[in-house]
Parts: C-alpha cells; sequence; structure tokens
C-alpha cells in the first residue's frame, strides 16, 4: 500500500468505533471485509486502466478532516434550499456534509407507501430489505475508492419504492457541502425500486463555502421487474471541490432505467455510472454532459453488462472544454456470452475551445455473443465553421452564434431530462454557463454565497 | 443597389473569379447561369461573405458600402440574404431560437425594440403559410433530417422571415421535384417587392419559367461571357452550353 493510500486505511483504524456506532450491525459486518479490499486495491492510480486520464494525487494528497457522525451547525436555512430550480414540484431531502442536519423527518413516509430517509433509521424497520440489497450491488468491484466507502461511510440515504408504487413527483436530494474546515466526505445511498415501481430522483450537488472538499458517493440502486427508474445529477461545486461518485444500477427483466450526470462546474469530477442488465427485455440509458474551464477536470466511466439476452443500452456523454481544463469519457459495454439479441449503443462527442483543452475517449467494447447489434463512436474537434457561417449568415453574431451552438450541442443531452422543469432550468444554467456567467454557486438564489 | 467591377478572387490559391462586372439595379431579377465550375457559387459566398475565398482584386459596393468591409452578419442585417445551395443541419438549435435570434438581431440593428413573444410566433406563422412549410418542421432543429426538398423550402422561409432587400439563391432549385419547384418559386414571387433585387443561381431553365428575370448572364471559367435578356435562358436550354464555350 501506498503511503496516500496508508493514511485513509489508518483513518479507519482509529475511527472504527465512531464509524460504526450509529449503522446496523449487517451494514458493519461489511466493513472489515472492505477495508482488506482497500488495503489490496489502495487508491486508483494512473496505471489502473479506467483512471487512466484522471490524477487523483492533487486531492487525495491533501490533508482533510473526517467526520463520522453529523456535526452541530447553525446551517438552518437548509430546509429551504431548493437548488433555485423554479416550479420544480420535488420531495425534497437536505443533506449537508452526507447527514441529515435535522432530527426530524430523519425517515418519512411518502404517498403510495415510498419510505425515503436515512440508512441508518431505516436499517430496523426495512432489516429484510437491506439485508437483501445493500452492497450486493458493488460486489466485485476493482476500484479501491468503492471499497473505501462500504468501509468508511457512516450514513446516507435510503428509498424504499414497494411493488406498484408509481411517485409522480420526483424525489430531489440536495447534497450541500459547507464547513469551515477543508473536509472529506463519504455517504452511502441504497435505492430499492420493486417490481411495477416507478420513481424519478434528482441529486443535486453543491458547495457553499470555499474550503477543500474531497466527497466519495456510493450509490447502489434495484429496479425490479418491468420498474421505471430516473436518476438525474446536477453537479455545481466549486474549483477546490472533488467529488467522486459511484453509482451501481442493477436491473431485473423488462425495467427500464436511465442516468443522466450533468458536470457544470467543479474541480474535480469523476462520475462511474455502472448499468447491469440482469433481466431479459431491460432497457438502459446513461447520459452525460460536462461544461468544464480553467484547470477543471471531469471524467466519466460508464460500464454497462449484458448479462442475459435481449437487452438494450444506450449511451450518449458530451463535453465542452474551454481554457486549459480536461476531461474523459471512458466507455465499456460487455456482452456476456449467453447475451444473444443484445442492442449496445455508445457515442461521445466533446467539442475543444482552445488549443490547450484536452480530451481522452476511450471506448471499449467487449462482445462475446454473437448475435448483437452494437456501435460506438467518438469525436473530438472544433466547433463546426460551415454552421457558425450559417448563423452568421442570418445576422447573428459570431459570439452569439458559437454560442447557440455550443448551447446546441449540450441541448442534446439536456433533452434527455424528462422533468421539464428541471430541463428548462439545466437549460438556463447552461446558457449561463457557456455566457461565462455561471460562477460559483449562481445557481442558488437562496441564501448561498 | 449591388455594382460588382472586376471582381477576382482565389480559394486556396486557385483563382475562380477572373474578373467580373455586374451591377443589379433595385427592383431587378438577375439570372446567373453557367456550367459547373465556372465559379457561380464563388461568386455567392463571396457576397455574403464567406472568409476562406480571398478577394484578390475589384470592388463590391452595395447601397454605396464598401461590401466587402462588411461582416458576414452586418451584410445579413443591411438586407443581403443568401439562399445556400447546401442548407446546414444544426443539431440541438431549434428553428424558433434560430429565427427569433435572427430577427431580433435585424430589428436591433434598425433601433426596434425585440418582438415580444406573441408577436414572433404570429410572424412565424404567417411566413409558413406563405411558403407552405409544414408547421412541425419549425419545431424541429435547424434542417436536421429535412429532406432536400423541405431544406430549400426552409431557406426560402428565412428569407420570408428577415425580409432582405438583396437576396441571392444559390441553386435553390437543384434537387427539387416539379411540386417543390413551384412551391419555392412562389415564395420568392410573392417576397418580391418593387424595390427589391433577386439574383437567381441556377444551371436550369426551368426555375426561370417562375421566376422570371430581367437579366440573364452567362458565368464561364471566372468570367461573365454573355448578358442578355431572359430569352438567353431558352437559348441555354435549347444549346446546352457549348456554343458559349466554343465562342470562347
Amino acid at each position: 500500500m501506498d503511503n496516500r493510500s496508508e493514511r485513509y486505511y489508518n483513518l479507519y483504524r482509529e475511527n472504527i468505533k465512531r464509524i460504526s456506532r450509529n449503522s446496523s450491525p449487517y451494514i458493519n459486518s461489511f466493513r472489515e471485509v472492505a477495508i482488506g479490499e482497500f488495503s489490496r486495491l489502495g487508491l486508483p492510480t494512473k496505471t489502473n486502466e479506467t483512471y487512466r486520464y484522471t490524477n487523483l494525487d492533487t486531492f487525495f494528497s491533501h490533508d482533510y478532516k473526517s467526520y463520522f457522525m453529523p456535526v452541530e451547525s447553525d446551517f438552518i436555512k437548509a430546509e429551504e434550499f431548493r437548488c433555485d430550480v423554479t416550479d420544480l414540484d420535488a420531495h425534497g431531502i437536505v443533506l449537508l456534509n452526507g447527514f441529515y442536519p435535522t432530527i426530524r423527518d430523519k425517515l418519512r413516509q411518502l404517498p403510495e407507501g415510498i419510505w425515503i430517509g436515512s440508512l441508518n433509521e431505516a436499517a430496523r424497520k426495512f432489516r429484510n430489505k437491506i439485508e437483501k440489497h445493500y452492497g450486493r450491488y458493488v460486489n466485485g468491484n476493482s476500484d479501491g475508492l468503492v471499497h473505501l466507502n462500504t468501509a468508511m461511510a457512516s450514513d446516507g440515504v435510503f428509498i424504499y419504492v414497494p411493488e406498484g408504487a408509481v411517485l409522480k413527483k420526483p424525489v430531489q436530494i440536495i447534497n450541500l457541502v459547507e464547513s469551515g474546515e477543508d473536509i472529506f466526505n463519504q455517504h452511502r445511498n441504497l435505492i430499492i425500486v420493486e417490481k411495477n415501481a416507478e420513481i424519478t430522483l434528482i441529486i443535486c450537488d453543491h458547495t457553499l463555502s470555499p474550503q477543500k472538499f474531497l466527497t466519495n458517493g456510493v450509490t447502489e440502486i434495484y429496479v425490479g421487474e418491468n420498474a421505471h427508474f430516473d436518476i438525474i445529477r446536477v453537479q455545481n461545486e466549486h474549483n477546490n471541490a472533488a467529488k467522486i461518485t459511484h453509482t451501481f444500477i442493477h436491473q431485473e427483466r423488462n425495467s427500464n432505467a436511465s442516468s443522466n450526470n450533468i458536470t457544470l462546474h467543479g474541480g474535480l469530477v469523476r462520475n462511474s455510472t455502472h448499468h447491469f442488465l440482469g433481466g431479459e427485455g431491460a432497457e438502459s440509458h446513461s447520459y452525460g454532459l460536462f461544461l468544464a474551464d480553467k484547470w477543471q477536470h471531469v471524467d466519466n466511466f460508464v460500464n454497462v453488462d449484458h448479462a442475459v439476452p435481449h437487452c438494450t443500452s444506450n449511451q450518449l456523454f458530451k463535453g465542452v472544454l474551454d481554457d486549459m481544463a480536461t476531461g474523459a469519457f471512458n466507455g465499456r459495454i460487455y456482452v456476456h456470452k449467453d447475451a444473444q439479441g443484445t442492442v449496445a449503443y455508445q457515442q461521445n462527442n466533446n467539442i475543444l475551445l482552445t488549443d490547450d483543452a484536452k480530451m481522452g475517449t476511450k471506448p471499449q467494447l467487449e462482445i462475446y455473443a454473437d448475435d448483437v447489434k452494437c456501435s460506438h463512436g467518438a469525436t473530438v474537434g472544433q466547433l463546426d465553421d460551415n454552421a457558425l457561417f450559417y448563423l452568421q449568415s442570418r445576422g447573428i453574431s459570431k459570439r452569439e452564434a458559437r454560442l447557440m451552438l455550443m448551447f446546441g450541442f449540450a441541448h442534446e443531452v439536456i433533452q434527455n431530462i424528462g422533468v421539464e422543469a428541471l430541463r428548462e432550468r439545466l437549460d438556463n444554467l447552461v446558457m449561463q454557463r457557456l455566457k461565462g456567467e455561471l460562477s460559483r454557486c449562481a445557481s442558488c438564489m437562496v441564501k448561498c454565497g | 443597389m449591388l455594382v460588382i467591377k472586376n471582381l477576382k478572387a482565389a480559394i486556396e490559391g486557385k483563382v475562380i473569379l477572373k474578373g467580373i462586372s455586374l451591377e443589379v439595379k433595385a427592383g431587378e431579377i438577375h439570372a446567373l447561369m453557367g456550367p459547373n465550375g465556372s465559379g457561380k457559387s464563388t461568386l455567392a459566398a463571396v457576397l455574403a461573405g464567406r472568409e476562406f475565398v480571398q478577394v484578390l482584386e475589384g470592388t463590391v459596393t452595395y447601397n454605396g458600402r464598401n461590401l466587402l468591409e462588411m461582416a458576414a452578419e452586418e451584410r445579413s442585417r443591411e438586407g443581403i440574404f443568401l439562399g445556400f445551395q447546401y442548407p446546414i443541419e444544426i443539431p440541438g438549435v431549434s428553428m424558433v431560437n434560430f429565427m427569433k435570434t435572427a430577427v431580433n438581431e435585424h430589428r436591433k440593428h434598425r433601433g426596434l425594440e425585440p418582438l415580444s413573444a406573441s408577436d414572433f410566433l404570429k410572424l412565424m406563422r404567417e411566413k409558413k403559410e406563405l411558403v407552405e412549410i409544414d408547421s412541425k418542421l419549425a419545431n424541429r432543429s435547424v434542417n436536421e433530417g429535412f429532406s432536400g426538398g423541405e431544406k430549400k423550402k426552409n431557406e426560402i422561409f428565412q428569407m420570408a422571415m428577415l425580409e432582405p432587400k438583396l437576396a441571392i439563391l444559390d441553386e435553390t432549385d437543384s434537387g427539387l421535384d416539379i411540386d417543390a419547384l413551384r412551391i419555392v418559386a412562389n415564395g420568392v414571387n410573392r417576397l418580391k417587392r418593387p424595390d427589391t433585387s433577386v439574383i437567381v443561381i441556377t444551371h436550369y431553365q426551368r426555375l426561370l419559367d417562375y421566376i422570371i428575370p430581367d437579366v440573364v448572364h452567362v458565368l464561364y471559367d471566372g468570367r461573365i461571357v454573355k448578358t442578355a435578356g431572359k430569352e438567353l435562358a431558352l437559348e441555354l436550354e435549347e444549346k446546352g452550353y457549348d456554343w458559349i464555350k466554343r465562342e470562347e
């Protein structure tokens, strides 16, 4: 184990009592195995194929403070916070540094028998459900950070959508990071969507103070037979923040799941999204959009596992990189031997606005079945001169024409978002971002820096 | 309105226009004909302000101003419209947003307030009817997935929205079936006002059955080799371009 990894290993050893104090015995039972895996794998480095374009050193060498239970905070305004998504009618959950800032409503019931709340709080009431799903979908992962999370995360969000329940309004998790100290957060979410159920989840990531932050979050999602699940992640953090997310979506027969990662701002962002198609007729969509400038770095890793026949998957990731920003896309489609009739598409398009911006893109197709339809494509380029001229020839200034083209490029990802109010809001935010008007957290009108 | 004098221009070092002189007066319709590679589209590109064409010599004056010094967007705002031979597809940019931006840039240039959303939609509706364009097309991304005919109709629709003083239609008729051709030509005729001018670039006489030119020019090897009335187009239709080449 290298020095940096050892520091995190020691952090675990020194704090294991505090880490496990509020968690259920079942969740705690994973910790020792996980830290063992972490000590074997260590923190990812560039020699790890899936981190080839991403250097975590700078962020992981820094000294952060870690908290393993909620810290008393005067941040009582959190409840008012709604990301300024106008007209977004959602069931809200506000987390501060990965924890529920208030005691009340730690576990509450929504219409149709749906429950949302803290994972620790749900441990007793949903013991069977948690024991059936927790830790199952990350199993076998080779990323040391996933295991570090399993070992050390002390709470997170739990959502339970019982069979046949359809939630009309989306659930919105607002992840706020705010502290007077530089901190390292790890949280762990578990979402269970049973047979024929339907839910949309929006996750908004924001930083509210200028300190250095590092977040390593894991979300496990079970999508039952014929169930429908959408997750939309909107990331808007400052340049001193590093955000690492791991999302595991496990799909049963005839289910439909989509993931949408919109990265508007952030120092280092690394999203890994894993789609496991485990039942025939399942359909998955993975979308991503990132806009980066200055020294920002955004990396999307997508892994789609076609484990059974007749599933469909689709990936579309787009990036606009300005200044000396860097980006990475690594998309893997794995079609197992018996997964005949697989249909899998992958597309990654990037625009570099300067000579210093860089993009690494790497499609990977591993196909062991013979009756499949797969395609992939990747482009890295500039704005299309012919299109620019076409707009100018109608009286639109060059500056405005460039903006329209970049916006149009980005909109192709945003248009896939099913929540209309969010889609409109994102169109606005992207436009502001492209105009250079979206500074730190400018999206938040409410008590937000 | 438009005076071109001894215009010479090159693309990537290759001289294409070898001294063109032409005057278009307000209200006139000019047809520019000629075989492939004679320089018709290059001339249109120079007039619209494409940067990849280098002007080597000569002048172009538009309503008393030096056109060659004006940026492409300024030419448009001053009333020049280019109907593209190959209209560009722009995914993600809606026709509505595109036209709203363009119309309001034109209005700003004339010192007018932007149109309200409802006035703008009303204007779109009127103009759509004028060029018989399918309503659905206006809700899609610019030219994306449009058929060849739809793209050409869309050019005329944009022309209707921007009401130019000088329209240059670069082979707007190519690839159109007879119904689409009639619709496009009718659109142009309805948009024509007594003081506006049109330059129609075409290979074929058939468009000129609908849009009757005042003057027909034949371009060959970067020069205008013949200028006459509308009967010249008929003669070309009958005899082809070879006799012109031979006269050279």
